[in-house]
């Protein structure tokens, strides 16, 4: 038997998980670049250092991006990676597929680059990874053409929405996240391909407050689902909980943060404070059968969420409590653009919105996107007496 | 060649059943670890086997799994927010030999409820220029160590591991039950025959978030000198500026933050804090992080009460009992010098000895 040209990471091809080198070795065998990927990832395995250059101008006719330029620092030693271009391509929203439509990806890829792909990227895309800059313009036509496909977002540009799988599989949805996502995709498709930016720009959609993509924390404006009236109880099914040994109680009732809820073993009802209900979903979650949101839905609209580049990672704020999404969501077309503009003339090249705002002032912004202030945006007031007044309020 | 046409309708890649009761979803359970039932007013159901992936994937293993798909789920699949794959059918026989199938092309089958889902990662030496350790890696060595987490839902609450191969964290790590970082702890090396060429200097001066880069002292040389004292690694020089590498093989290593969360249930939205400050890259399979990991993972599995997320336990017991229980060092790293560290800083004599 031969010797492994990657002993390192062969070591990753045993243990329960599925394993990234066997399939970078289904590849391999096939695909050049796919084996000079190893190699060079094994050089990394010994040198503990990337192996990968800086970026470069990479790109798709007509586009500003969507390609992010790869090269290898050692390419006289792996040749087949020399040029490894990533090309992002726009999910369908909440991840649902056809198999045809996937087949035809795999088919298209196979024949223009490495077979290699994430399933999927961090903000979302399919991840097409590794082909020549030779490749990349007929890999596109094809992927447009044939199979209907688009590129994702990068540099200083809209990155490409995501939401959740909404109302397609889940009962909690308030808001028609996968319409939402499909629609702001479609209709900003000039800033989602056309860098213009301070820097980069984050919608992710989430259909309640459970936010299972991560809105709040990984992009610059979440969209998340909630209600106004009362969530709504089925005693009925509060009930059959409890006499199936659920203990309301303790699993639910001490739970709710703001001691909304109250269980009266007498009567076995679950009595809900509406007032004090902050919508957090605990109790919903736990009781699915029992508890649904209320029925007066729309979202809450938070901004500047990020990673820590450069000032610190901040989870996004309460902006808008409320407001109603529904086609053609022209309330929240109107106020997103008013934002863009806000902070393309305020903002410092690689700036994000969030940094804005914290250097300029929380109040400035929302003056001059039109937006009043409301308790709901703070936890609580300042404690400083640094108070600026202007001049038509003295 | 078409262009701006966007992502292809999400109608054409529903399931019938999905599309028939769209929005008109009534509740789930969660039959077993990794299979949930969904019912909807109609009175359809719909079952859903979920699978790990590696998430660095081949086209043959998007085949298989549409064949999988095509075979036992009328041609539709999905993938979630964290990478697992999802097959679903309406009908219920089905669902059994769909398990079984999974299982027989080697993939786990859970990450539902109280359990360790996939891990969310970066792309690191795999395809990156400023990781400062590999992604997919560590990844499938802590998933290795984890798996039993993973197809099982025996967890207080469940647990969100996410893995940033740079301070960049292209994840958006900052907000999990447990982040691993790939962290830097060396000044770049200005390249100063080369910076004149490839870099704008006032651009790269302004990345810093410190202010440690400055014009060179002498006016004949065109580039910058770096104030190493001020320096925290950030690399967003480099970002802007490929004449200031900052990768190394010995200061560079992994970080762990730990009790952060995005969802409302219960308490808000919380960053996760720094746990271990260093840990050192050891590929190919990183054995002092995943042992780390685990500790972390264990000493909350057998303290924190039901429903309790990773950060609601820790502050409900305090960071000062997180650090005894887990026997992790507490050091001055772990004191916040950065622009809101006043914040952290305790203001009471309420704490534990």
């Amino acid at each position: 038997m031969s010797e492994s040209e990657t002993p390192r990471l062969d070591q990753l091809e045993t243990g329960p998980w599925p394993s990234f080198v066997s399939e970078i070795k289904k590849m391999a065998g096939r695909k050049p670049a796919a084996r000079d990927l190893l190699r060079q990832m094994e050089l990394s395995y010994k040198d503990r250092v990337t192996h990968w250059k800086h970026g470069g101008i990479v790109g798709i006719r007509s586009y500003g991006g969507g390609v992010i330029g790869r090269y290898s620092d050692s390419p006289e030693q792996f040749p087949d990676v020399a040029a490894f271009h990533t090309i992002r391509v726009n999910q369908p929203s909440g991840w649902f597929y056809s198999t045809k439509a996937l087949r035809q990806i795999c088919d298209i890829w196979e024949k223009y680059g490495s077979g290699l792909t994430n399933f999927h990227g961090s903000t979302g895309d399919i991840i097409l990874l590794g082909t020549t800059t030779e490749k990349l313009q007929p890999c596109f036509n094809e992927l447009s053409d044939e199979a209907g496909f688009d590129l994702g977002g990068s540099g200083s540009a809209l990155r490409t929405p995501s939401c959740c799988l909404g109302p397609a599989r889940c009962e909690w949805s308030c808001i028609d996240t996968l319409d939402l996502c499909n629609d702001l995709t479609h209709s900003f498709q000039d800033e989602l391909h056309r860098p213009a930016w301070p820097y980069k720009f984050k919608i992710k959609i989430s259909g309640c407050p459970n936010d299972c993509v991560a809105s709040i924390a990984r992009s610059d404006l979440p969209i998340i689902g909630t209600w106004r009236d009362s969530l709504r109880i089925d005693q009925e099914e509060v009930r059959k909980y409890a006499a199936d040994g659920f203990d309301i109680e303790n699993e639910v009732v001490a739970l709710c943060p703001t001691d909304a809820l109250e269980w009266d073993e007498k009567t076995l009802t679950l009595k809900l404070k509406a007032e004090d209900c902050v919508r957090c979903m605990h109790c919903i979650n736990r009781m699915p059968k029992a508890l649904r949101p209320g029925l007066e839905r729309g979202a809450t609209l938070l901004i500047g969420g990020k990673a820590p580049i450069m000032k610190g990672a901040f989870l996004s704020w309460v902006l808008v409590p409320f407001m109603p999404m529904t086609p053609p969501y022209t309330e929240f077309k109107v106020l997103v653009r008013k934002i863009w503009d806000w902070w393309d003339e305020n903002g410092k090249t690689r700036e994000r919105v969030g940094e804005v705002i914290e250097r300029l002032g929380m109040a400035r912004f929302l003056r001059d996107v039109g937006l009043k202030p409301l308790p709901q945006m703070v936890f609580r007031p300042r404690a400083n007496p640094y108070v600026f007044w202007r001049s038509e309020q003295k | 060649m078409a262009i701006d046409i966007g992502p292809p309708d999400y109608k054409e890649m529903l399931h019938p059943v999905i599309k028939k009761n769209y929005g008109k979803w009534k509740y789930h359970e969660i039959l077993q670890p990794g299979v949930l039932k969904h019912v909807s007013e109609t009175g359809d159901e719909v079952y859903t086997v979920r699978a790990g992936s590696p998430r660095l994937v081949s086209v043959d293993f998007i085949r298989e799994i549409c064949d999988i798909a095509d075979k036992y789920c009328d041609g539709y699949l999905r993938f979630t927010s964290r990478h697992c794959v999802e097959f679903m059918t309406p009908d219920k026989e089905r669902i059994q030999p769909l398990i079984d199938e999974v299982k027989a092309h080697k993939l786990p089958v859970g990450g539902t409820g109280k359990s360790i889902s996939n891990i969310v990662h970066t792309q690191g030496w795999a395809h990156c220029h400023s990781a400062a350790t590999d992604a997919s890696g560590p990844v499938k060595a802590i998933m290795d160590e984890l798996y039993d987490y993973f197809v099982s839902m025996k967890l207080p609450a469940l647990f969100r591991i996410s893995f940033a191969c740079c301070l960049n964290m292209c994840g958006a790590v900052h907000c999990s039950d447990l982040a691993i970082v790939g962290v830097h702890r060396k000044p770049p090396k200005v390249n100063h025959e080369k910076i004149a060429v490839v870099c704008e200097i006032p651009t790269t001066m302004a990345s810093c978030p410190t202010g440690a880069i400055r014009r060179h002292p002498d006016p004949n040389i065109k580039s910058m000198v770096i104030n190493e004292e001020r320096c925290m690694y950030c690399s967003n020089c480099f970002t802007v500026c490929p004449a200031m590498p900052i990768a190394d093989a010995e200061g560079d290593g992994l970080a762990i933050y730990v009790g952060g969360k995005v969802s409302n249930a219960r308490h808000a939205p919380m960053f996760s804090r720094l746990a271990i400050p260093y840990l050192p890259n050891n590929p190919p399979r990183w054995p002092e992080l995943v042992s780390a990991v685990k500790n972390i993972v264990e000493v909350y599995a057998a303290n924190a009460r039901k429903w309790e997320r990773m950060g609601e336990w820790i502050e409900r017991v305090g960071w000062e009992r997180f650090f005894s229980l887990t026997g992790i060092p507490f050091t001055e790293q772990h004191i916040d010098d950065f622009t809101h560290a006043v914040e952290t800083f305790r203001t009471s004599t309420h704490f534990k000895w």
